[in-house]
């Protein structure tokens, strides 16, 4: 997959930092950050630029905090 | 930090169902409660039915649902969502009824009222979260806590001197009143997937009136569990499936 074909936007203040959507990304792309949110908890962010929008983080998350953007096909001409 | 993504020339392909409210929950990170929740705001975003659906909420670790849903809900005392349930869909039969309860409160002080209503066969959706635990109270020993797990009340341990862990798809799906019973689980993305389907087939079935729909969630507690979110979801694996194994055990 080429890189940057997807991206995870992560609602910061609702993650708790239970790390499923981490361990579910096929292409390692999200980790808990060393920052914490407002209730102490290292949130989850992109952390390489290789998400495919496949959507997998965003089905595991419990809190659903996840947005999950994809690449627009191109229009068939 | 993080690094930063244009998403200049991607749509969204996922985003917060709108049947979720705004509030921030109190499940503690990554409980399975969470996740089953926002699938059943999913389905009832996609069926379009959030203004014709009514939630019973339980006692237990859920007993807040109501504030999580943006539906009308129903708080019920503990163990008597499928009695509430049943009235609920009798005076309001074009309304998708559903409770949401745990083992404690479906299985343990409810399993009278959840057997009677599946033995008359209520046309409603019981979606039943199966964490081996009373997660609320502290970590109290279930219906459903497996032989050998440490709970606070039994710290050496269950043993069959406190029964053997109840079953409750195979218990239920011998009533002839019941439609469709299926075991499923949280602790993976295809399991996940496969749990909103099942959700979705049971409120469909809602429009046919042709009995009960069961489905029981087989979730973590991590907190009680005393593990990680990752742990907790491997234990399912390691130990709650080979147990409730996972499947359709009815489906009429
Ligand atoms: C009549 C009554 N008895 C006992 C309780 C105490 N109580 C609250 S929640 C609960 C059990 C909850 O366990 P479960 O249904 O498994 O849900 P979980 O918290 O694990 O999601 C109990 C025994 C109560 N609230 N009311
Ligand atoms: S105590 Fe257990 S069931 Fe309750 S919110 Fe925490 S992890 Fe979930």
């Amino acid at each position: 997959m080429a890189k940057g074909l997807g991206a995870v936007v992560v609602d910061i203040p609702r993650c708790k930092g239970c790390s499923l959507c981490v361990a579910a990304c096929p292409t390692k792309t999200l980790a808990l950050s060393r920052n914490i949110n407002q209730k102490g908890f290292n949130y989850a962010e992109m952390a390489e630029d290789t998400c495919t929008g496949c959507g997998i983080c965003s089905t595991m998350c419990p809190d659903a905090v996840l947005t999950v953007y994809r690449a627009k096909k191109p229009k068939a001409e | 930090m993080g690094i930063e993504v244009s998403l200049e020339g991607k749509e969204i392909v996922y985003k917060r169902p709108k049947a979720l409210t705004d509030a921030v929950t109190h499940y503690c990170p990554g409980c399975g409660h969470g996740t089953a929740h926002r699938l059943i705001a999913e389905i009832v975003d996609e069926l379009g039915i959030q203004g014709t659906t009514v939630g019973v909420a339980p006692v237990g670790c859920s007993v807040f649902a109501y504030n999580y849903f943006d539906l009308d809900m129903q708080q019920a005392a503990h163990g008597r969502a499928c009695a509430v349930a049943t009235a609920l869909k009798r005076l309001m039969p074009d309304k998708y009824v559903f409770t949401y309860q745990g083992d404690g409160d479906l299985a343990g002080i409810g399993g009278n009222e959840t057997l009677h209503a599946c033995n008359r066969g209520e046309n409603i959706t019981i979606v039943f979260i199966n964490n081996a635990i009373y997660g609320m109270t502290g970590g109290q020993m279930a219906p459903t806590t497996l032989i050998g797990q440490k709970t606070t009340t039994s710290p050496y341990g269950r043993t069959t001197n406190e029964g053997n862990p109840i079953r409750m798809c195979e218990l239920i799906t011998t009533l002839p009143g019941v439609r469709y019973v299926e075991r499923v689980a949280v602790n993976t993305a295809p399991r996940v997937r496969k749990a909103k389907a099942a959700l979705l087939k049971a409120f469909k079935n809602q429009q046919e009136n042709k009995g009960t729909s069961f489905i029981e969630i087989v979730s973590n507690c991590p907190s009680n569990w005393k593990m990680t979110p990752l742990a907790s979801n491997k234990w399912i694996d390691d130990a709650m499936i080979p147990y409730f194994p996972l499947g359709v055990f009815k489906d009429q």
